[in-house]
């Protein structure tokens, strides 16, 4: 019992001062697996994450000192880049695939639509040395930060002394990107036996868990692997395979969270969706066959999942209740 | 102080007589350093960029990059017997145009002597999915190797070889006709992909006979040219570019025997 009750003041979410720098913490939520990020080797202390949100809403990441991470990730739109199909970086260039959330990424394994990188470290040299989002030199970025008045200081403060070099950099930006947890929607505290759902909402969930959960799995709403799931008429962008080379992977994408959907159009890698409306119209009758289309995705001749239009009214009241506004608002996660 | 040097004198006699007393053919004792020296070259001549060569399939290539990592040293004693270097002392890239990159040079090498070396064309995969922190030196994403580094597929690059050549397609942001081989792929995180590490292999007549107190050089060439030719003959009016795709096994097949050991040198 006393060891229940242990457990339980680790895993609750913190309720007092929220939204002080001082609560920054990282709580592995009870619902969810094991996250795979390796906080032993980067642990979160309160002046890694204020050094990693300042990087993060920086814009001198950027070769012209226009773009900063928090550009294209808003927190409102749980980190995506709010209405815009695909990126929009630098010189008013655009990328090729839309921003995904930024949610929970402890949890992930890969990251990126293909999955290229397999270290939440390694994620920032990517957009900051693609010249259509912010086009710099990583030894250029590490200079200005190193000629700055503050940062020298606030490397300090998080690493003990105050070299600024690529490890402290990244490990630091990881911090404030793996403190972006959200699970306190309706839905997690449903979960928890704090408050109901109504019963269009609980149909939802239930039509969700037979339809859409073998990709859109556990209460990430992902299983973190690879799927085509037909959105693409022909296949422009190879996903998958260009990591890997192996024609099985042509098309395939890595399964997004579902985390505050409502808040991240437009949808899919390409950004082609609009709506929740236009999502659910398209598994019920715009799935694309290629030879790698899933196989949950095939029935008989036909593609696609059956869902009549009362189903997708519900399974959408229920993708609503993934909606996590302590997240989207949280003070924490925004620049100051 | 001099009494500590006496005492580790005294000590070495005894390590020494003991050694001797130990063994009929006495074999040199403590350790030695070895510099391995990268000199680029096109066929017969040595390399300058912005130079042009005609390459052996009469090509035209006025080469712009010549960058290659090599890593994993080992020594082989003429015996056979092997000396592994620890891997982290000799993660090494060679950039042409930039003398200090030509030399890696490797300490406490233990006395003997050597006729052999080996070595990758690469960085070995435990390196390539390790933690940033230890990826230092000449392997620092956002230092040494920041463009020696794939950061949307996140591996180092082996080998780059860019050039003008009138033989590749006209590139317009480049304002020039570019040929570019990028080579990479250590086998894959979590789904297996492609593997260019390449082992090369090199046996010398002189050995390198390393003693406490003295210095070997092994001088090796690298001969740009052999990307072209052998096993398979790739032209740049066929292949003006490569970086992570099937084909770029066959350009580091072609590659991998560039090295050839000139001389070595006993100081
Ligand atoms: C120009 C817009 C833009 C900027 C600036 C930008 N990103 Fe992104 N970000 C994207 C896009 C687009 C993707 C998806 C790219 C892909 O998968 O090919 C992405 C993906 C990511 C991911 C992977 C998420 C996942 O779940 O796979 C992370 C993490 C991330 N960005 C962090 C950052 C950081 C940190 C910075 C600043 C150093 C940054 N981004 C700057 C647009 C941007
Ligand atoms: C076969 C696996 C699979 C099934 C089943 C599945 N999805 Fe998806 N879903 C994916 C993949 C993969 C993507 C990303 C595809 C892309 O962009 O290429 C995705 C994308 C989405 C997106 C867009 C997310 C974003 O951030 O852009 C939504 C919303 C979504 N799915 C909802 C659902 C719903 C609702 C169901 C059930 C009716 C469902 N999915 C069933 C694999 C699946």
């Amino acid at each position: 019992m006393a060891g229940i009750l242990l457990l339980l003041s680790v895993v609750a979410p913190s309720c007092k001062k929220k939204g002080s720098d001082q609560d920054v913490k990282f709580v592995a939520p009870a619902s969810f697996p094991q996250p795979v990020y390796n906080m032993a080797a980067n642990p979160l202390t309160q002046s890694g994450f204020v050094l990693g949100r300042k990087l993060f809403y920086d814009s001198r990441l950027s070769r012209d000192n226009t773009i900063a991470c928090g550009n294209c990730h808003q927190q409102f739109a749980s980190f995506v880049h709010a209405g815009h199909t695909v990126s929009h970086g630098i010189d008013n260039k655009l990328g090729h695939r839309n921003t995904p959330a930024l949610v929970n990424l402890a949890w992930s394994y890969d990251f990126f639509w293909d999955g290229g990188v397999h270290d939440l470290d390694l994620v920032p040299p990517n957009p900051i040395k693609n010249p259509v989002e912010m086009d710099a030199q990583l030894p250029d970025v590490l200079a200005k930060l190193r000629n700055d008045s503050k940062y020298p200081g606030m490397f300090k403060a998080a690493f003990g002394t105050d070299e600024i070099n690529t490890t402290r950099f990244l490990q630091a930006l990881s911090q404030f990107m793996y403190a972006l947890v959200s699970a306190n929607s309706r839905y997690d505290r449903y979960v928890r036996g704090e408050t109901k759902l109504s019963s269009d909402e609980l149909a939802g969930l239930a039509l969700f868990q037979q339809r859409c959960s073998t990709c859109h799995a556990t209460d990430l709403f992902t299983d973190r692997s690879y799927h085509n799931n037909g959105i693409q008429t022909g296949i422009s962008d190879s996903g998958r395979y260009n990591v890997t080379l192996d024609p099985a992977d042509i098309g395939r994408f890595k399964t997004p969270t579902l985390r505050n959907i409502e808040k991240t159009s437009p949808y899919m890698h390409n950004g082609s969706l609009h709506s929740l409306e236009d999502v659910l119209d398209f598994y019920g009758a715009s799935v694309h066959y290629s030879p790698t289309l899933d196989t949950v995705l095939q029935r008989g001749g036909t593609t696609g999942i059956t869902l009549s239009a009362d189903d997708k009214v519900k399974i959408i009241a229920f993708l609503k209740t993934l909606t996590d506004d302590d997240f989207l608002k949280d003070p924490r996660f925004s620049e100051q | 102080m001099k009494k500590y040097n006496l005492y580790i004198l005294a000590l070495v006699a005894i390590i020494a007589t003991t050694a001797s007393s130990c063994k009929k053919n006495s074999t040199p004792d403590g350790t030695g350093s070895v510099t391995v020296h990268f000199d680029n070259r096109y066929a017969s001549t040595d390399l300058a960029l912005g130079t042009a060569y005609t390459t052996s399939n009469g090509e035209t290539l006025t080469p712009t990059t010549f960058n290659y990592f090599v890593s994993n040293f080992v020594l082989v004693k003429s015996d056979g017997t092997k000396y592994t270097v620890p891997k982290d002392q000799c993660y090494h890239l060679v950039r042409e145009g930039v003398d200090s990159s030509a030399d890696l040079t490797i300490q406490n090498v233990p006395a003997g002597d050597y006729t052999g070396v080996q070595f990758i064309i690469g960085v070995d995969s435990a390196k390539n999915t390790a933690p940033v922190s230890e990826r230092t030196g000449d392997l620092d994403v956002a230092g040494a190797a920041s463009d020696m580094y794939w950061t949307w597929n996140s591996g180092y690059i082996f080998y780059k070889l860019e050039g003008m050549s009138p033989q590749a397609p006209y590139d317009s942001m480049m304002g020039m006709a570019m040929m570019y081989y990028h080579v990479g792929g250590y086998g894959g995180m979590s789904s297996a992909t492609i593997n260019n590490i390449r082992t090369v292999s090199l046996t010398s007549g002189t050995a390198a006979q390393v003693r406490s107190g003295h210095h070997s050089t092994v001088y090796l060439y690298a001969d740009v040219d052999a990307v072209f030719n052998a096993p398979v003959q790739i032209t740049i009016a066929a292949n003006p570019g490569h970086m992570f795709d099937q084909y770029s096994t066959t350009i580091s097949a072609n590659y991998a025997d560039m090295f050839s050991i000139n001389r070595v040198t006993n100081d």
